[in-house]
């Protein structure tokens, strides 16, 4: 059993097709997996379906997948922050499926623990509802929403071991999780692969089951809204 | 004279009690950390998971790690706590977040809210704002009374697609402050300068007493 893979490109050797469903974790640009993205680019497979909460920046993160326009569909929750992306799905070229955050989550959660639907109040009398089943129970309406089982999985995490656990850092956790287990495959990326051991076992957030490859690699990290405060003067 | 967005993120502020788990939106609702009451504490949620969201971090302290659900770098508190998105809308979902403040596009006097989108204009999307309204247990909504053309935001009816349907407790806008209640909107407080001829004036919803 080796999981660990020299970079993307080998790491992605024979999991791509044209016409592929992709999850992705990442919340904005916090904790996206750069350098699967990057190659799946490099592969130029097309008209790929990515559930993933937000779409990227135009140039960077699952943007770039836009504007060589390998992507047929995103699922996403919010895509505010990608011109492109506006452009392509105004003009009817992006088909786009909006989810709740909290549901996508849950479907990709659910997806990954073998329930194939479960029911929500997130939604309830919007459009998110049309076409859904709507259950009563105890008096509240919800609505039935699918699990989600990707083809591939893409993640980012903090560190791994060779066995695939993962660790990752502050809010850079975000849909990683949920996305690593909804996956027939799922490939990570981490900034450093540590060996067998050192990792805390009470401490890991992706078990390695859940993990098929895993690369190591150097990440750009980029800040999206850079914030900060004035220091007190003395 | 009405008032400010900062003005208005004060008087959010007051909606807050003691030891509640608050989760604060886009916007003015970001201000509203500033004005927490003394004595008041609170822990704020911010949705790409984390509890216990601390401020802006000082300059050349910025963790790409660490950001808000607005993609803001943020900074962690003592008492933080680092969840994966499914964990965190488990709780949102779960009714342990006392309130959501969030903006508005439009609100309608039987608490339904639109923040979301603009058929063919405005796409960005309702990120985990439809979960919130779903799930906590007040929401609180701050936004301008009208448009930028004057028209009113606070309607009988929504024209935007919904984010939630009869969700909305409380509005909180530049002229002041009103309840949903059973048959329309009852007027709680005026904004400093502002007459309830005004309010009323800027009101397309029912106000009843």
């Amino acid at each position: 059993m080796k999981k660990v893979y020299p970079d993307a490109k080998s790491a992605l050797d024979g999991v791509l097709f044209d016409g592929m469903f992709i999850a992705a974790g990442g919340f904005g640009l916090c904790g996206i997996p750069e350098l699967l993205i990057a190659a799946i680019r490099d592969a130029g497979t097309k008209n790929l379906t990515i559930a993933s909460n937000n779409a990227g920046v135009d140039g960077f993160g699952l943007g770039v997948l836009l504007q060589t326009r390998q992507v047929k569909k995103m699922i996403s929750s919010y895509v505010g922050e990608n011109a492109e992306f506006m452009r392509q799905y105004l003009s009817g070229e992006l088909e786009l499926e909006f989810n709740p955050q909290g549901t996508l989550a849950e479907r990709m959660r659910a997806g990954g623990a073998g329930i194939p639907g479960f029911y929500t109040k997130t939604g309830v009398g919007t459009v998110i509802a049309d076409g859904k089943e709507v259950k009563s129970f105890d008096g509240q309406d919800y609505i039935l929403e699918r699990g989600i089982v990707s083809d591939l999985s893409i993640v980012k995490a903090w560190k791994a071991d060779p066995s695939g656990n993962l660790v990752f850092r502050k809010t850079a956790r975000n849909f990683n999780c949920p996305a690593a287990t909804c996956g027939r495959v799922c490939v990570a990326e981490v900034e450093e692969i540590v060996p067998l051991g050192a990792l805390d076992p009470d401490k890991i957030h992706v078990p390695g089951i859940y993990v098929h490859r895993l690369i190591a690699g150097p990440h750009e990290k980029r800040i999206e809204q850079r914030t900060v405060r004035k220091r007190e003067s003395a | 004279m009405a008032w400010d967005r900062n003005q208005m993120a004060a008087r959010a502020a007051q909606e807050l009690q003691d030891g509640w788990y608050v989760n604060l939106g886009i916007g003015i609702p970001t201000l509203v950390s500033n004005y927490i009451p003394e004595g008041v504490e609170v822990t704020l949620q911010s949705e790409n998971g984390m509890l216990g969201m601390g401020p802006f971090p000082f300059e050349g302290e910025e963790d790409p790690d660490l950001i808000n659900a607005g993609k803001q770098t943020i900074t962690e508190l003592p008492q933080t706590a680092y969840f994966d998105s499914a964990q965190s809308f488990a709780m949102i979902r779960g009714g342990k977040i006392a309130m959501a403040i969030l903006g508005a596009m439009e609100v309608a006097e039987n608490g339904d809210l639109a923040n979301w989108m603009i058929p063919g204009k405005l796409v960005k999307g309702m990120g985990g704002a439809m979960d919130l309204v779903a799930g906590v247990g007040r929401v609180v909504v701050v936004m301008d009374h009208t448009s930028k053309h004057g028209e009113s935001k606070v309607l009988k009816a929504c024209t935007l697609p919904l984010t939630g349907k009869g969700v909305v407790n409380r509005i909180i806008s530049n002229l002041g402050v009103l309840d949903v209640v059973p048959g329309g909107l009852r007027i709680v407080e005026l904004a400093d300068g502002v007459s309830e001829a005004e309010l009323r004036a800027a009101t397309e919803a029912t106000i009843v007493n």
